[in-house]
């Protein structure tokens, strides 16, 4: 019973170290490529419209949402304590800070994430990626490069758009629900806010991107087993980028908190 | 003059013994047809003389050059006599066909435009296939996607072709096509050919000789004449696609024809 339980164990351990280790050595592959190979710029572009643009209308969506429920929230608290031309500062804060990061980082980890794993996975499934290597082409730098790159630059400014998109759903409810004037509420928000807190937002979501890319494309390149396989290797990523996510949210946080006091 | 050689190869997986101490030796200009059932390693055995895997002992000798302690940058010198025709096309879905016959010139570069389109037509031509280079894999059918991994394979020119079972999945007559196809461009481009495959048609259609894999071994190679003539029972049972025999029966131990 016990030797089973630790044998357990041992194989999780084991499993996750392997994890780890291979993430890490794709890593070091992509960033020696990114640095020593010259970039393709449409391929670049190619994913920078796959995994940004095709995503604005699904963050626009969410934010807004986010935006509204949060506001409603806030209300409920600030009401109670006779501090509502706060709201808008508290939105404007948590939403730069942390909601809009972090759920913009969530929604691409399960749209594009997703569909990276799904379709290097397939790729390996029906050898494409033996022969990119038969054609002298590393996948790492004809597959992993241009995603990584990509995401790495689209979560920031989606990030932003989700910022902006959210405050707006703070307006909607503030200005015509609330009855706080237009004027206070933009004012409110923008007086808060500070660079700082727009800089540590938005720079976490580059790191945010990049664990994604790395992170879907490692499980599309270790699919093993035809189509269940595939299936199996999208859930693990898009399972794997979540938590990822969350834990170097953390360690941002922080590091940031001790860094901009 | 040996174009590949295959000294002692070992490999593993997870324990089981896959290869166990594999010698072929491939004249240059000839065609090598390996035989052998489903999961006994042919493929392996390919990936292996094309660097895709690493053997755990023995070598690989390609042109002389033995590839299985080369370097990743070494190794893409040595691919570029090499060109592998996989078993279901493996041509990548987001590229045209035309892409995907010249994707070696795109990537690495080294020919015009207007000479690689010529170049691909050209491949094209070859498999029999015409005006397609617009077209995308998922409108092929299973035996056009095979033509056109033969004509991405054919477009460097390059002096080795490994076949993974080219006619497997594909109707009788395209299997046949594909045979004279093979056939022709061994006759055309002077091309060393080695082809895997369980369909015996399909292996005297195109075989200069033939190697059966079996247990891991090399346990006959002949002309096809010879193959056919076998006094080897287990090669016997495979080449006649008999159910009962040697190698279906699990406790016999193979001693091989004398």
């Amino acid at each position: 019973m016990l030797k089973e339980f630790l044998l357990r164990i041992g194989t999780k351990v084991l499993a996750m170290l392997y994890f780890f280790g291979g993430l890490a050595v794709l890593s070091g592959q992509a960033c020696r490529w990114v640095f020593l190979a010259p970039l393709k710029r449409g391929r670049i572009l190619e994913q920078a419209r796959k995994s940004g643009v095709d995503s604005l209308p699904i963050v626009a969506l969410i934010s807004l949402f986010i935006g509204v429920i949060f506001t409603f929230q806030i209300a409920y608290l600030m009401q109670r304590l006779g501090s509502e031309m706060y709201i808008a500062t508290i939105v404007a804060l948590s939403l730069v800070r942390e909601l809009g990061p972090v759920i913009t980082a969530l929604i691409v980890a399960g749209r594009v994430g997703a569909a990276i794993t799904a379709e290097i996975g397939s790729m390996q499934v029906t050898e494409q990626i033996d022969a990119l290597e038969t054609l002298s082409v590393s996948p790492v730098k004809y597959l992993v490069v241009p995603r990584l790159v990509a995401l790495a630059l689209m979560l920031p400014l989606l990030t932003l758009y989700a910022d902006i998109i959210g405050i707006f759903g703070g307006y909607l409810i503030c200005v015509y629900k609330l009855d706080i004037s237009s004027t206070i509420y933009m004012k409110m928000t923008f007086e808060s806010l500070l660079f700082k807190d727009l800089f540590t937002g938005l720079a976490k979501t580059v790191v945010f991107g990049m664990v994604i890319a790395l992170v879907s494309c490692y499980e599309g390149f270790n699919v093993q087993g035809g189509s269940v396989g595939v299936g199996k290797a999208t859930m693990k990523a898009v399972v794997t980028s979540f938590i990822l996510i969350i834990a170097t949210d953390c360690f941002f946080t922080a590091l940031f908190y001790f860094i901009f006091p | 003059m040996t174009m590949i050689e295959i000294k002692k190869l070992h490999k593993r997986f997870n324990g089981r013994k896959v290869l166990d101490g594999v010698n072929l030796k491939i004249p240059e200009g000839r065609t090598l047809v390996i035989i052998g059932r489903s999961g006994c390693g042919k493929s392996v055995l390919l990936k292996h003389i094309i660097g895709l895997l690493k053997p755990d002992s023995g070598g690989v000798l390609v042109d002389g050059v033995d590839i299985t302690g080369l370097k990743e940058e070494e190794l893409e010198r040595v691919r570029q006599k090499i060109e592998m025709v996989f078993q279901g096309g493996a041509l990548f879905d987001s590229l045209t066909v035309g892409e995907n016959v010249g994707f070696r010139y795109l990537e690495h570069g080294g020919m015009e435009k207007d000479a690689l389109e010529k170049r691909v037509s050209e491949s094209l031509a070859l498999v029999g296939l015409y005006s397609i280079e617009n077209m995308m894999p998922s409108e092929l059918s299973g035996g056009m996607k095979k033509r056109v991994a033969v004509a991405r394979a054919i477009c460097t020119r390059p002096r080795i072709i490994l076949y993974d079972e080219p006619t497997t999945g594909v109707d009788p007559i395209t299997a046949d096509s594909i045979n004279g196809l093979i056939r022709s461009l061994h006759d055309k481009l002077k091309v060393t050919s080695i082809v895997v495959t369980h369909d015996m048609k399909s292996a005297y259609a195109i075989a200069d000789r033939i190697a059966m894999l079996y247990e891991g071994k090399i346990i006959a190679e002949g002309t096809p004449s010879e193959i056919q003539h076998s006094a080897d029972p287990v090669v016997q049972q495979f080449i006649n696609g008999l159910s009962t025999g040697p190698i279906t029966d699990t406790n016999s131990v193979h001693i091989g024809a004398k």
